[in-house]
């Protein structure tokens, strides 16, 4: 049996990864199959990130995340989790390569997954016109017009990435004000590409077979627009993935994992949580870092005190 | 079989023209997911050589093809049978999940 498992690999479940190994607990991170790296994978550059000052790709920073975990002597397994077990002393947790593996205290960073606009369409023309990865599609909008919906510094970064290939660039934000950083915003004011479109919200998506525009209403008026458009890129926000775990430990009234004051302690002894799935304000790579840190230290505490 | 990389030029006999069920992967190198995916799609290749096969666009390359099918994400798996476009995945998943999504596609045996 192992003395810990940690399912997720963005910066929570590798922070963790790092001081549960220094702390010679040995180990396993199941790191996603198609996913591992968690959000950051699908960023350009870091800024704000400490220790790095002249910034960094995403991608690299998860790559020195693992290195790093990897130095200490964490075991890396690149599967998913399918199902758990985790209200007993001995936790189970089984793969979608099929094994079963025991572990005495479990650390769930799961992270968020993208939220969707809920329109009708929405999925058919995902691929086609509507996306949620500016770094992956924004190549194929060379001199198109294309909108990013969102006011958050995800959809300010996207927005200001997608300038180098497209021809015109809508922020479509349901307020009249943004929620993302003054320097993100402050960024896409000063891009001559970027126009904001205010108080609105996507009331439809239309396209036969590929998008090719939305029809707007204000959140005001109620009045309704149309805008032509090739591109819709999503930055709306994320939901905690908790699908895993829902029916065992207990949740927010949001569907985050609910965790004891500052600690990373859910309901379950054993069990704790670290990063974006117990985090609906800050949602940060150093946060969710942080907070894999404490998710470790508790899980030491609980194990040594057994 | 392992996955084939097609070309404009190919791509009607390597995937309109099979008898087999195609999953066509439209891939970049720049693209992070697509990578992670790939050997997802080999192994489906391999462990289903008979019933599937793998053809693997890249959208630098061929950008016609990208655009004949309207290829706005990456990685988008384009499910052929017969000729036709069945079903359309967009995102890196697992193996098992991108199979869940093909077996009602798949002759039953």
């Amino acid at each position: 049996m192992r003395e810990v498992i940690i399912i997720g690999s963005g910066p929570a479940g590798y922070t963790a990864a790092i001081y549960a190994a220094r702390a010679q607990l040995n180990p396993l991170m199941i790191a996603s199959s198609v996913e591992p790296g968690g959000e950051l994978m699908k960023t350009t550059e870091v800024e704000n990130y400490p220790g790095f000052p002249e910034g960094l790709m995403g991608p690299d920073l998860m790559a020195n995340f693992q290195a790093q975990a990897e130095r200490f002597g964490t075991e890396i397994m690149f599967d998913d989790v399918v199902e758990v077990d985790l209200t007993g002393d001995v936790k189970i947790v089984k793969t979608g390569g099929g094994e079963t593996l025991e572990a005495k205290a479990v650390i769930i960073s799961t992270g968020a997954a993208y939220r969707e606009l809920g329109l009708p369409r929405e999925k058919e023309l995902s691929g086609h016109g509507v996306s949620w990865c500016a770094t992956c599609d924004g190549f194929f909008f060379r001199e198109k017009t294309i909108a990013v919906v969102g006011g958050g510094d995800s959809a300010m970064e996207e927005a200001n990435f997608l300038t180098k290939f497209a021809s015109k660039v809508y922020v479509i934000h349901r307020r009249d004000s943004l929620k993302a950083s003054k320097i993100m915003q402050q960024r896409a004011f000063d891009n001559e590409k970027i126009e904001f479109v205010w108080n609105s919200a996507i009331a439809e998506l239309k396209g036969d077979v590929k998008l090719e525009g939305v029809v707007l209403e204000n959140t005001e008026t109620g009045e309704k627009s149309d805008l032509a458009l090739d591109g819709l890129f999503i930055a709306i926000g994320n939901d905690p993935r908790v699908d895993l775990v829902e029916n065992q430990v207990e949740l927010s009234p949001e569907r985050f994992i609910k965790v004891d004051g500052r600690s990373s302690k859910t309901s379950l002894p054993g069990v704790f949580a670290a990063g974006d799935v117990i985090d609906p304000t800050y949602r940060q790579a150093i946060t969710a870092a942080g907070s894999g840190c404490v998710a470790a230290l508790d899980a030491e505490h609980y194990l040594s005190s057994k | 079989m392992a996955a084939i990389e097609a070309t404009q030029d190919s791509f009607d006999q390597d995937v309109l023209q099979s008898d087999q069920l195609v999953i066509v992967d439209f891939w970049a190198e720049w693209c992070g997911p697509c990578r992670m995916v790939a050997p997802v799609l080999d192994e489906i290749a391999t462990e289903n050589a008979g019933t599937i096969k793998v053809v693997k666009v890249n959208v630098d390359n061929e950008g016609q093809l990208a655009m004949n099918y309207n290829v706005t994400s990456i990685p988008l798996l384009g499910v052929f049978k017969n000729g036709e476009l069945v079903k359309q995945l967009v995102g890196a998943r697992p193996k098992a999940a991108i199979m869940q999504e093909i077996a009602e596609l798949l002759p039953s045996s």
